[in-house]
């Protein structure tokens, strides 16, 4: 299963994607896939430096999946949070373009 | 209104300026998170799914003009411009950035606003009737004593750190519009044989994953002795109330598990052991924090408005609006006029700044300056003169609030849900919307007649679910969002807890079962001026469950 480190942004509380050298990204497409036990391993270490030093608050991995041909948060609730509010899709990162290349209702 | 005198502004600022050199240090990264979140919390800042979310309290839902005003100015300045109106009578921000809360926090205080115990296991906003103080059918304003109770235990250090939240709620008429069974404490004014004001004191009623309705306690309390008495119950919570299990904190937890007469006699004994305690009332007290809420001197007038009455005559749309959002004033000539913010397929509750904007306006043009949120997430524009209806309805409904829907089925509570809350199982809001536009504002909704719909997104229960005469819980099963249903909750003076329909429908498939439910009960109701929730307590789950389950095989599980 391939996964994702997320986390909020401390300042703004944001959520981010972890992006390796780049730090941290808006934008879910910018987020670095982890595809094997070590790359997972190593980049929940730098992010949980990364909310040791403030920027970030929880990071947690989140599992990624194919829908209708783009990867994608598994679960509604991140992609939700990749995306912005179903209700609101004028607010959110769907507004900046920011969300994952998928329907995003349900 | 109450107005801060110098210690509670005092009290406000500083509050600010402490939190402002919280978000400081937690900036500079001399607190940790964990250090830092009961501080965001104690000041009403979460952390949800897309940002920061700061809740302002709306002591007892009352507001004048300049403090809505100030709602949107903030909305714009610090957020998205839109406010959302929750079921405890307060306004939520979605997208507040942390660095801006102090000033948030600043530009509140400045008319008196602030949001202390929004969060955190303490005594919350004290929440009210919102017809206070103008209901035709009211006994006594419960707003002085919300305000005794407010300034009592704020930052109360014998309660402040509780073992879960604590929710009181006081009702000033015998219609109970304030939900008080379904509160921690709920407080009914009512007047004993020799016609002294006291209370009905109700206690540990609840909804979330245990829902229970309160247990009557004492049939009269005299009002002096409210906060002596909310004390003895409160300490005997805070001794007794489990700690262990954040599940089974809550007092109503409490109360099942003591016995409701084992309670009382605690309670009781607890009260009787301070018989000398200063927090008897004094009669200058009351009178004084009356005074603030004194009706505004509005001469009476006719009771009928033939420009109401020419109006209604050729246009549908007002005639229904008189009929669903306007309540009786106790004063002759006037009325309480609901502003629904319930728009056809928008979420329940929100409000843009524009709106806000509008609204107070209108309120300091017709209103006295005086305006209420309701725990049904809608505003009140109070003191109405009756011929000025026309003219407030036509404004309204030039920034899209004039929905005629007030008390039927599209004026749906809803909570924010998996759209927004990081608690939540699953999405509430485009629920309510598709409810909404199924059975819309007009012909059918009125034919279907008095009708709440209540949505929560978890089994928290925030929207208020078991009380929905039609009631709503999202959850998720398997990675997919699934909707049980409950009917015959009230919260009501007749409060009753929902029962549950059966295995839950899909996100896809509910917003048809509760057709199938709204269509069973036209074809049961007695005539058509049966209310739902009478023909159901009336006929009983069966012919509900039969069309849901077994004619038209709805169920996905």
């Amino acid at each position: 299963m391939q996964e994702m480190i997320t986390a909020n942004r401390l300042a703004d509380g944001r959520v981010v994607f972890f992006a390796g050298d780049a730090g941290w990204s808006e934008d879910f497409h910018r987020g670095a896939v982890l595809s094997d036990a070590a790359a997972k391993a190593q980049a929940l270490a730098q992010a949980q430096a990364s909310a040791a030093a403030n920027e970030v608050v929880d990071p947690y991995p989140i599992e990624l999946e194919m829908r209708a041909g783009h990867l994608a948060p598994k679960a509604l609730r991140e992609r939700i949070r990749a995306s912005g509010p179903t209700v609101r899709e004028d607010l959110g990162k769907q507004a900046q373009g920011y969300a994952p290349t998928i329907a995003q209702r349900g | 209104m109450y107005r801060y005198d110098e210690f509670d502004s005092a009290f406000v600022a500083a509050r600010v300026e402490q939190f402002r050199d919280q978000v400081k240090r937690r900036m500079a990264g001399e607190l940790t998170e964990e250090q830092f979140r009961p501080h965001r919390l104690m000041n009403g800042l979460y952390l949800q799914l897309h940002a920061y979310m700061l809740r302002v309290a709306v002591p007892y839902g009352t507001l004048n003009s300049r403090q809505l005003r100030r709602l949107a100015d903030i909305a714009r300045k610090y957020d998205r411009g839109y406010g959302h109106f929750t079921t405890r009578q307060n306004l939520q921000y979605n997208w507040p950035k942390l660095q801006d809360a102090p000033d948030i926090l600043g530009e509140l205080a400045e008319v008196e606003m602030h949001a202390i115990q929004t969060s955190g296991n303490c005594i919350r906003n004290v929440t009210a009737d919102h017809f206070a103080g103008v209901a035709a059918d009211e006994i006594a304003d419960p707003r002085p004593y919300c305000e005794i109770l407010r300034q009592w235990s704020s930052q109360h250090p014998e309660f402040s750190f509780l073992p879960r939240k604590f929710k009181i709620a006081v009702n000033g008429g015998p219609h109970d519009r304030a939900a008080i069974q379904a509160h921690d404490i709920g407080l009914q004014i009512v007047r004993n044989a020799r016609g002294e004001l006291g209370f009905c004191v109700y206690v540990g009623g609840g909804l979330g994953r245990t829902p229970f309705i309160a247990k009557k306690i004492r049939d009269f309390l005299p009002e002096r002795e409210l906060l002596r008495y909310v004390d003895a119950i409160l300490r005997v919570y805070n001794l007794e109330g489990r700690r262990d299990n954040k599940y089974k904190a809550r007092i109503k937890i409490l109360v099942h598990e003591t016995g409701e007469a084992a309670f009382r006699e605690a309670v009781e004994a607890e009260y009787a052991a301070n018989a000398q305690s200063v927090l008897t009332l004094q009669e200058a007290d009351i009178a004084h924090m009356r005074a603030f809420f004194r009706t505004p001197p509005l001469e009476p007038r006719a009771t009928t408005s033939p420009r109401i009455e020419r109006r209604r005559g050729r246009d549908v749309k007002f005639d229904a609006y008189i009929s669903a959002n306007v309540a009786p004033h106790k004063i002759p000539g006037y009325a309480v006029m609901t502003v629904s913010l319930k728009p056809i397929g928008l979420p329940p509750g929100d409000c843009s700044a524009d709106q806000m904007d509008a609204v107070a306006d209108l309120a300091e043009d017709y209103s006295q300056d005086e305006l209420r949120v309701s725990h049904e997430q809608n505003l009140i524009l109070p003191h109405v003169a009756l011929d000025d209806l026309p003219a407030v309805y036509d404004r309204l409904a030039s920034v899209g609030l004039a929905a005629p829907n007030a008390g039927q089925i599209s004026d749906i509570i809803a909570c924010p849900g998996l759209d927004y809350c990081a608690l939540a199982t699953a999405r509430s809001i485009p629920i309510a919307q598709r409810i909404a536009e199924k059975f819309g504002d007009g012909a059918r909704a009125r034919d279907i007649g008095p009708l709440k719909i209540k949505i929560s997104g978890c089994i928290n229960a925030c929207g208020h679910h078991h009380v929905g005469h039609i009631g709503i819980l999202g959850l998720e099963r398997a990675g997919e969002e699934t909707y049980q249903i409950t009917l015959g909750g009230s919260g009501d003076e007749n409060a009753s807890i929902g029962q549950l329909t059966g295995p839950g429908f899909s996100y896809e498939r509910v917003v048809e079962a509760v057709e199938t439910v709204v269509e069973t009960y036209k074809a049961q109701r007695a005539d058509a001026g049966e209310p739902f929730l009478a023909t159901f307590r009336r006929v009983g789950m069966a012919p509900f469950k039969e069309a849901l389950y077994e004619r038209s095989a709805g169920s996905d599980i």
